[in-house]
């Protein structure tokens, strides 16, 4: 199964895509910016790091990239797309996935594990998955998750919150001060997706906690749902 | 006026003559002297300007040089060392690791944000010229009073500041030291070490070989930032807030220097160029200066082909500018091309400054260069200065060293004078003293810090930061990297000889309690003005007893940087040799860590304590005694000691390892607790006094935890490497009680009016809750953590 992971100028977290793909059994495929072509992958991970040095606004001038015509009209298609960290942050610009990544609420970069529980096991970034909450590194200073009122109820009705932060006792880490929720973000959103459910991003990254070696696989729980996503989709074609 | 003999007279209010031009470079009388006997002729401003900076004590190493020549530096697999921009080590499966520590200390002090970005960014283009991807950033900070306002801008802007390099750039911090210390309250410490990754063939030096071959420039341009930071900034002795050296402080740019890291990378894996060198203190000068002297080469230089990101920029500022995140390398004529595409797909300027030529020359023109590589018919020639006069025939200075009369410093204002009154040995409760312990500044969690690190980045971290030493594995194979930086200033300012020795010493235990063999050390030594002699005996002592140390434990030093110069208006800095080490664990699956690992596990001790106090955390807390002393290391024990752990690792005996330092046996005890979750029923048997058992710091000894069924193999063991041992008791439960024993132990409970009998016992709960929360209680952060 043929998986992309594109490769923005300063992308940095691509390497770790590339070998979580490879641990869960995919063939991990780099999809240069500068071209719109995706070479014919069936799933597409955008990675963490500081795409175009992440002037201006984490992800804004990513958007534009020539890749980002072939990952909007591939997402339109219903491929599986998941942006992972800044790659969440390019997705939220592309208005792709819903909401914006504002400065973490303590204005400071949070590099640590943190605990997120999926909220629903029928998505495609969840499917393969226990239920079980997942301990996975953090590591960004834009990651505070913000949409008005009536959008996160909305989202909510539509089942699009896919993650979120939780506390030790695996309630929801609501209180923006709570440590166990790195950023500050709403109603403790990790991650979410479209409304068509294809499109999906989050700020932690499981594609650094796959192997037992690094202390656990956790994340193995969403790259090997994006990887049987991608082959479904694949079949269904 | 020059009539009174004293030279006391004040001279007459009158216009000042500006000092000669090559003192406001830096550059002595003498100095200036020497400059005009190289080239026989007087330099001109450009000239001058070169020879300043590459004259420096930043670039030089003048006063320096004739004692690191004393120092052991062949080792097994060394492929480069000293000299090199990084000493780089063969770990076997063809791969080899490159490791380096700097210092950035006054740039930090000026400017803490950039000071400290530009550190970080400035260590990992040493790393990746010599072929190798970065794989691990560590940060060894030290500073004043952590509750003074400065204090605290300085602390936050320097993590801040390599958060924000490292993070961008995608290589993992996962370890460092963050250290406070009233003798840096007006010059803060900032020093960076990095690791890299190759494979051997990926080896590539900074040299321009070949005559006719293209010297490119490539990555950002060149601009008026940072002149005149190795000279001016680097090498003399530091004046507080002097806004006149704020422009020599450079900014950084992290995004620009990760495409440099994939372009340069490329570039040397598809052998498109012969040499490749950063552009770092000193600029163009340094750069060109370096690799042509490496080469035996010249090189010849057009100034108009630099580019620039400001006009009007003088021949002398483009010639010495310090903009960071450029590089250069020599390739041949025919490959050109293809580095080019490489630099422009990842979007870096590139062009072509120069040839290398055969006459030893760095021959600076304005004008181009013609086809044929030589200067144009109506060029003019800027500067003509032989590269060797820059680099390996600079002027060395012997300098005068001269012990201090007074050799420790006096008692703070307040302190009792006197052992028996200042260490309240009868009538502490000694769980109140470890608490106390485990909460100060230097002892309690760094965690505030580290969090703002992306230490999981490149996915091969197996042991976050936190609990010692860092682990990273080398994907593809079973090998694993443990490093660690150390650095032991208390002892230092008493003995500097000792306070090295110890450095190397307990560096080099760190990663030996996790199984891991030296491969070698990299070191930065923090000292004062090398032009007073008290300050120059410290730095001579301190690379004796380096030099001791490793040649004692069979550790080759593979490079390293001097920093001079660490003095203020309020007086010079403790004398603080960092070391930084590097490790090589064969199979990561026998990394033993700190934590206790299991109930019913047995506690070892091993090595014994000597008499002192004299520069432990103890003591500074509960006050120096006057005619106290540190503890005396012994080589061959410590020598002993980590072959001993590592043969105990290797056959499978430990189950938890952890040194004795900062804090003594009881603060190692406790954070082998904290960090396991589970406490420990121990005795200890005091002959002398319980604060030497409990809190003392002699080197030389872990604390070790195993099965029961190990134990008597383990203390066999001991046995054969020459080391004394003792069973202390058993892991389990939810507190940490140390029961006191023998002669040295009587007393203390009377005097609290106590039945039972000497003790020290407390919850898990309450150490980890001093130990959690002690920084930001320093810091004045509480509400952030």
């Amino acid at each position: 199964m043929r998986i992309g992971v594109v490769v923005f100028p300063d992308s940095n977290s691509d390497v770790d895509s590339l070998n979580a793909l490879a641990v869960a059994g995919a063939e991990p495929v780099r999809l240069w910016h500068e071209s719109p072509d995706l070479e014919g992958v069936s799933a597409v991970i955008l990675p963490g790091g500081f795409s175009y040095g992440d002037y201006l606004r984490a992800g804004v001038i990513a958007r534009f990239s020539p890749v980002m015509r072939g990952v909007s009209d591939f997402a339109a298609r219903g491929g599986p797309v998941l942006g992972i960290c800044n790659g969440f942050q390019v997705l939220a610009e592309a208005r792709l996935v819903p909401g914006a990544l504002l400065r973490n609420h303590s204005l400071r970069f949070a590099g640590k594990l943190v605990k997120i529980k999926p909220e629903r096991l029928d998505s495609p970034f969840t499917k393969s998955g226990s239920g079980a909450a997942m301990r996975i590194p953090v590591a960004h200073g834009e990651g505070c998750y913000y949409l008005d009122e009536a959008g996160l109820d909305e989202l909510e009705r539509n089942g699009q919150v896919l993650w979120r932060y939780v506390r030790e006792d695996g309630l929801p880490a609501l209180d923006p001060d709570d440590p166990a929720n790195p950023n500050g973000s709403l109603r403790a959103i990790a991650g979410v997706c479209n409304a068509a459910g294809n499109v999906a991003g989050l700020m932690p990254h499981p594609e650094r906690m796959c192997e037992p070696i690094l202390g656990r696989d956790d994340g193995l729980q969403i790259i090997a749902s994006l990887v049987e996503s991608a082959r479904a989709w694949e079949a269904a074609r | 006026m020059s009539a009174d003999p004293t030279g006391l007279t004040a001279e007459p209010a009158q216009p000042a003559e500006p000092a000669p031009l090559h003192r406001q470079l830096g550059l002595t009388d003498d100095e200036f002297e020497a400059v005009r006997a190289k080239l026989g002729r007087d330099p001109n401003h450009t000239e001058l300007a070169m020879f300043s900076v590459m004259w420096s004590e930043h670039c030089s190493y003048k006063s320096s040089k004739p004692l690191l020549k004393t120092l052991p530096t062949r080792g097994q697999g060394m492929m480069a060392g000293p000299g090199d921009n990084a000493g780089v080590v063969r770990i076997g499966d063809g791969l080899a690791v490159a490791f380096k520590v700097e210092s950035h200390n006054h740039p930090s002090a000026v400017e803490p944000y950039q000071g400290a970005a530009t550190g970080v960014g400035g260590i990992l283009r040493d790393i990746f010229t010599m072929g190798a991807r970065p794989i691990a950033v560590f940060d060894a900070l030290r500073f004043g009073d952590p509750t003074d306002p400065r204090t605290r801008h300085l602390v936050d802007g320097v993590v801040r500041g390599v958060g924000g390099y490292g993070n961008c750039v995608g290589v993992p911090t996962i370890g460092g030291e963050l250290v406070f210390d009233p003798c840096y309250q007006g010059n803060p410490l900032v020093n960076v070490m990095a690791i890299g990754l190759l494979e051997e063939r990926m080896l590539i030096l900074a040299e321009a070989p070949g005559p006719g071959n293209y010297y490119v420039l490539f990555g950002s341009t060149t601009g008026r930032d940072g002149i005149g930071g190795a000279s001016v900034l680097a090498s003399a002795t530091f004046a507080d807030d002097d806004p006149n050296k704020r422009p020599t402080v450079q900014v950084g740019d992290p995004f620009a220097e990760k495409l440099l890291i994939e372009a340069s990378l490329e570039l040397i894996d598809r052998r498109l160029v012969e040499g490749i060198q950063d552009l770092g203190a000193a600029g163009i000068t340094c750069a060109t200066s370096e690799s042509a002297d490496k080469a035996g080469t010249g090189i010849l230089l057009d100034l108009d082909a630099v580019p620039r990101r400001e006009p009007g920029m003088e021949p002398w500022e483009v010639m010495i500018s310090e903009s960071q995140e450029r590089m250069a390398a020599t390739c041949r004529p025919e490959n050109y091309e293809a580095v080019r595409d490489v630099c422009e797909r990842w979007g870096i300027p590139i062009a072509v400054v120069g040839r290398v030529t055969a006459d030893g020359d760095i021959h600076v023109i304005e004008g181009g260069i013609g086809p044929d590589g030589e200067p144009n018919p109506d060029a003019r020639t800027i500067a003509r200065v032989p590269a060797k006069a820059l680099v390996s025939d600079a002027i060395v200075h012997y300098r005068l060293a001269s012990p201090p009369a007074r050799r420790r410093p006096a008692p703070a204002p307040g302190i009792p004078l006197t052992a028996q009154d200042g260490l309240p040995e009868r009538g502490m409760d000694p769980a109140a003293v470890l608490v106390a312990l485990l909460g100060s500044a230097n002892l309690s969690s760094r965690r505030w810090v580290y969090e703002q690190y992306d230490s999981s980045v490149q996915s091969n971290t197996l042991e976050w930061p936190g609990h010692g030493a860092a682990v990273l594995r080398v994907k593809g194979t079973t090998m694993g990297l443990v490093a660690s930086t150390d650095g032991n200033q208390t002892v230092g300012a008493m003995d500097p000889y000792l306070g090295a020795q110890l450095s190397v010493a307990e560096a080099t235990r760190n990663i030996s309690i996790m199984g891991a063999r030296a491969l070698g050390i990299t070191n930065c030594l923090n000292y004062g003005n090398p032009e007073r002699p008290e300050a120059f005996w410290q730095l001579q002592e301190a690379v004796r007893g380096m030099g001791d140390a490793c040649r004692a434990l069979d550790i080759p030093v593979t490079g390293g940087n001097v920093s001079l110069y660490n003095e203020y208006p309020g007086g010079a800095i403790s004398p603080t040799p960092l070391i930084g080490v590097v490790g090589l664990l064969d199979d990561v699956a026998l990394l033993v860590r700190p934590p206790f690992q299991a109930e019913g596990d047995c506690v070892i001790l091993v090595g014994e304590s000597a008499p002192g106090l004299a520069g432990s955390s103890y003591a500074a807390m509960a006050g120096l005694a006057s005619e106290d002393a540190p503890p005396a290391l012994d080589l061959e024990r410590e020598a002993a000691l980590q072959s001993f752990i590592r043969e105990a690792i290797g056959r499978g005996l430990v189950a938890s390892a952890q040194d004795v330092s900062g804090g003594g046996l009881a603060v190692a005890i406790a954070e082998c607790a904290m960090w396991g979750g589970l406490g420990a029923q121990l005795r200890l048997g005091v002959s002398g006094s319980p604060a030497i058992e409990l809190f003392g710091e002699s080197p030389s000894r872990l604390a070790l935890s195993c099965r029961p069924r190990h134990a008597a193999a383990l203390e066999l063991l001991a046995r054969q490497f020459g080391l004394p041992s003792r069973i202390l008791g058993t892991v389990g439960g939810e507190r940490l009680q140390i029961e006191l024993t023998g002669q040295g132990a009587t007393g203390a409970a009377e005097d609290r009016g106590s039945r039972v009998a000497d003790a020290l016992d407390v919850s898990l709960a309450d150490l980890r809750h001093a130990w959690d929360h002690g920084l930001a209680r320093a810091l004045g952060l509480e509400g952030e953590s």
